[in-house]
């Protein structure tokens, strides 16, 4: 333990001793994991994640359109969004990030910079709610993101053989549809080996742009 | 079931250029031997930093930095993303950004750039994550 740096300090949360990263860690890569709210991304960064998961915040200030008023001042609103993430050491050279993000539009001013070098995404649905994932999985493909597809698995919602899914949310043949119980890490995990699978099939096709 | 969606395409040109200049020559970019370090400043002077940059002190915090400086410099005393650093100081990220700007410039951090998705394939890179999602 380390108790120096915070001498005559005040203490600032930071990164438990067992949380921080080698001075060997060189590069990140990261992951994004989208679905509508109570979906289950917080949970699935949660239960893979080697820190316990964190949030960052962005504000986004418009001004206000078509309003004019007379003191010069512009009318602005400011929306703020937060992402829950979470992280995995590969090598001791490279990290994995798990950002878990909102599909609603609001957050979309975010997604330039959030899947700008992202490996890919895992768009998390649920069945009872299949239409919320539908703009976020449209978005997705065109940016030209690769995705797959996690069911988690809610005891109440119904269930659909995958090919009938995949034929309510069109998605093409080779994009895997897989059912996840984000609460479960063994799951949660083999959900992003499908993702890597995919990717890697499709570096392999030359596919991947 | 739900009513049906309908597949939508890429649109054009939407790939913003990568965060390295020569990011996109280096086929086998995923040795991590080989990545670069963002040192110089862009447009605006503002660094280009990504959520998952990582950020490295190279010193302490000198007497006359700020409070946010020194909370900064005492955070990435081991690597730490922007995206941890913006989180645990509790500031937004573009907020966090111009900090870490202003500390690049000041040569008391050094950031090690994000590895982008590659224009081309880059299969080591898959690989290698691979393996470590296998041993989790």
């Amino acid at each position: 333990m380390d108790f120096n740096a915070s001498d005559a300090v005040p203490a600032i949360p930071g990164p438990r001793t067992e949380e921080r990263l080698p001075q060997t860690a060189q590069a990140a890569v990261k992951i994004v994991i989208v679905g509508g709210f109570g979906v289950g991304k917080t949970t699935m960064v949660g239960s893979v994640s080697e820190i316990r998961p964190l949030t960052t915040e962005e504000t986004m200030t418009q001004a206000g359109i078509g309003i004019d008023d007379n003191y010069g001042s512009e009318t602005k609103t400011a929306t703020t969004v937060a992402m829950d993430f979470g992280r995995i050491s590969i090598t001791e050279k490279l990290v994995l990030y798990l950002f878990g993000t909102p599909g609603q539009e609001r957050f979309w001013f975010l997604w330039n910079r959030l899947f700008e070098g992202a490996l890919g995404a895992v768009v998390l649905v649920d069945t009872r709610r299949l239409d919320v994932s539908f703009d976020v999985m449209g978005r997705l493909e065109e940016r030209g993101v690769p995705f797959i597809v996690a069911v988690n698995s809610f005891p109440d919602a119904p269930r659909h053989p995958v090919e009938e899914l995949r034929g309510a949310l069109d998605l093409a043949p080779e994009i895997p549809i897989v059912e996840c119980d984000v609460r479960r890490r063994a799951s949660s995990r083999d959900t992003l080996l499908t993702l890597m699978h995919f990717l890697h099939s499709l570096a392999r096709s030359g596919a991947l742009t | 079931m739900t009513p049906r969606r309908k597949r939508r395409l890429p649109q054009e040109a939407p790939s913003p250029p990568p965060l390295a200049p020569d990011a996109g020559e280096e086929a086998e970019a995923g040795s991590p031997e080989r990545l670069y370090a963002v040192t110089g400043l862009h447009d605006g002077g503002r660094a280009q930093l990504d959520l998952v940059t990582l950020i490295v002190a190279r010193s302490a915090p000198p007497p006359s930095g700020t409070p946010e400086q020194a909370a900064v410099l005492r955070l990435c005393s081991a690597p730490l993303s922007v995206a941890e650093l913006s989180a645990y100081l509790d500031l937004p990220f573009s907020a966090m950004t111009a900090l870490i700007t202003e500390l690049i410039g000041a040569d008391l951090v050094q950031a090690r750039a994000p590895i982008v998705r590659q224009a081309l394939p880059d299969r080591t890179l898959l690989e290698a994550v691979m393996h470590g999602l296998q041993r989790l």
